[in-house]
């Protein structure tokens, strides 16, 4: 049993003992800390404390749960000199993101169309496990993607420049050289570009439920009348081929025994390999940026066919799982540092150079869906989060309960039904995804973000509600 | 019982056997598989694979990797797995034929985002071989 000291309402502790370098930092309520100390992330969040270069502590969000390796929620900022970079710590599923659009489709003139339209993007964006993808591809058109992320896709006529600006790294994150990803890693990408895939992946058109912050939600462009989109998904096999090719590589490299557990190997970050995992890594992450780009793009034709005028607009896209290099103030020095946010989105406060100009006089927006059926939240990111996190926080609900206690427990049909007597219309690739993926699987969203925003690390603005649904 | 599946919160693992190593390697592909479809999968396509590994553990987990491979890259299925031979030689080489069917003929559901190390073994208890494997989703 690992001791947590509660310090806040919203803020517990982990001591720092035995191994741990730093102390370990929770973002959570007394109703969250109960779901956490269920499963092994407090456990997860002591063994990411011990490794080398680790500064101020490893923290966890509201939302965390047991992961591979770190837990999912986790954040932790290395030293670049002495400090490591863990494929643990940024997850299989590469710069899993979530975007979300803006229209100027009133809520009530998408409600007439709604069955055709989802009809019409269920054929549109490919879903679901080996179904291929919007574009066949080759070798050297994914190499491409590896290296220019979304830019590719504007480039190939998927999407608008502004879209880029509107996007975390513009969609482009440097640093990325293909020839650092495998054979393997790019045949598995050939046929997945434009694809949702499968899992807790979405597509969703939501209605504006509330507003709490009237001047931001204007400045996202967030209006009550019209619909917005959110899409939710990462690098597919692609980028979790990257990270199987490297755990692989690193256990191979540096062994394991002498780690708190075998799936935090990682590498010196300025080690050959450890440079060459975070330009692997950098590969999926633009593989990732593309993908949801050219789904934005069949999403945007599907609405333009139906609605002449339809205007969508990308407010920002963000990535849930990565590894970046940040400027971020250390003893009141500002040092360069090897973030890691593994389920866990960048809250950058008023100023950052790296959030668009149009956004920067009021901090980033933050994008946080929850599970199928429930709401979505939009946030803003603080300058708090930046002294207390990293610049972190929540990326999503959080799951509470196993894939196969979920099919045991719901039916495919019934939670269907149920979402129908909501007012929420979901079509997927069967009616296990369904079930798999149930609202009651999931953390209590609304006390996720709430939490969040008392511990200042990311401050609501609206709250969205699903109209209609696609999963893979 | 080839396989069953085991209670793990965010993942799912499951433990295969076998009266051999072999049958304990090909059940473990087949439970792989039943995550992903629970059906009927027919037998219309035929291949040879061949993985190696440096110990029995690695040949595993690159044998069960093998399939999400096929999977993505040429839409491969998994049915059923005919001939398989494990040899010990420097390292562990598996050489397998195996029969399975397009994906898109079926409605699949979970997406398998990786084989992982986490708990996996592979042992021999009693006249029994096991392999538990925990897959991330």
């Amino acid at each position: 049993m690992i001791e947590v000291k509660k310090i806040s309402d919203v803020e517990w502790e982990i001591p720092k003992e035995g191994k741990m370098l730093v102390p370990g930092k929770i973002f959570a309520s007394e109703k969250l800390i109960k779901n956490i100390k269920r499963d092994r992330t407090l456990e997860q969040v002591r063994n990411v404390a011990m490794l080398p270069g680790i500064l101020k502590a490893s923290i966890a969000m509201p939302d965390a749960h047991q992961g591979y390796g770190f837990s999912i929620g986790g954040v932790a900022a290395f030293e670049l000199d002495s400090g490591i970079i863990s494929p643990g710590g940024v997850g299989y599923d590469i710069n899993c993101g979530v975007r979300l659009l803006t229209s100027n489709i009133k809520v009530s003139d998408f409600l007439e169309k709604r069955d055709k339209i989802l009809n019409e993007i269920f054929k549109e964006v490919p879903s679901g496990v080996g179904k291929g993808g919007k574009i066949k591809a080759t070798k050297e058109t994914i190499k491409q993607v590896l290296e220019k992320g979304a830019e590719w896709a504007v480039e190939n006529g998927y999407g608008r420049k502004e879209d880029l600006e509107h996007t975390e790294e513009n969609g482009r994150i440097k640093n990325a050289n293909s020839e650092d990803v495998s054979e393997r890693a790019i045949t598995r990408g050939l046929f997945q570009l434009g694809s949702l895939g499968a899992g807790n992946h979405f597509l969703e058109i939501q209605k504006i439920e509330e507003i709490y912050d009237e001047k931001i939600a204007k400045s996202f462009g967030l209006d009550k009348e019209n619909i917005t989109i959110m899409i939710h998904c990462g690098s597919r096999g692609l980028g979790h081929q990257i990270a199987s090719d490297y755990i692989k590589a690193m256990e191979n490299e540096y062994g394991f025994k002498n780690l708190p557990d075998r799936e935090l190997i990682n590498a010196p970050i300025n080690s050959e390999l450890g440079k060459k995992y975070l330009s692997a890594m950098n590969c999926a992450v633009n593989f990732a940026f593309c993908n949801r780009q050219i789904i934005m793009d069949s999403v945007r034709k599907v609405f333009e066919k139906n609605f002449p005028d339809a205007k969508l607009n990308l407010v920002y896209d963000v990535c849930h799982n990565i590894a970046k290099i940040e400027e971020h103030k250390v003893n009141s020095e500002k040092v360069k540092l090897c973030v890691h946010r593994k389920g866990a989105t960048r809250s950058f406060g008023p100023g950052r150079k790296e959030i668009p100009a149009v956004y920067r006089e009021i901090g980033q927006p933050i994008i946080i869906p929850g599970s199928m059926g429930t709401a979505s939240y939009v946030l803003v990111g603080t300058k708090k989060a930046e002294e207390v996190s990293f610049g972190s926080t929540a990326h999503g609900a959080g799951r509470v309960m196993s894939r196969h206690q979920a099919l045991r427990q719901f039916k495919g049909e019934k939670i269907k039904s149920e979402l129908q007597s909501k007012n929420i219309e979901i079509k997927a690739g069967g009616w296990k995804s369904i079930a798999e993926e149930a609202p009651g699987v999931y953390k209590d969203i609304d006390e996720v973000v709430r939490v969040s925003h008392e511990a200042g690390i990311g401050n609501l603005v609206a709250k969205v509600k699903p109209l209609a649904v696609m999963k893979g | 019982m080839k396989f069953k599946f085991l209670e793990h919160t965010a993942d799912i693992k499951f433990r295969a056997f076998g009266k051999t190593l072999e049958e304990a390697f090909k059940n473990s592909a087949l439970a792989l598989v039943n995550i992903m479809y629970k059906g009927k999968i027919e037998s219309n396509i035929k291949k040879k694979i061949e993985v190696k590994g440096k110990d029995k553990e690695a040949l595993l987990y690159n044998f069960l990797e093998e399939f999400l491979f096929l999977l993505d890259s040429e839409n491969f299925l998994l049915s059923d797995i005919k001939k398989i031979k494990i040899k010990k030689n420097k390292e562990y080489s598996l050489e397998a034929e195996i029969l399975g069917d397009n994906v898109k003929n079926y409605e699949t559901g979970l997406d398998i985002k990786a084989i992982t190390y986490n708990e996996m073994f592979v042992k021999k208890e009693k006249n029994k071989f096991i392999c538990q494997v925990v897959v991330d989703v």
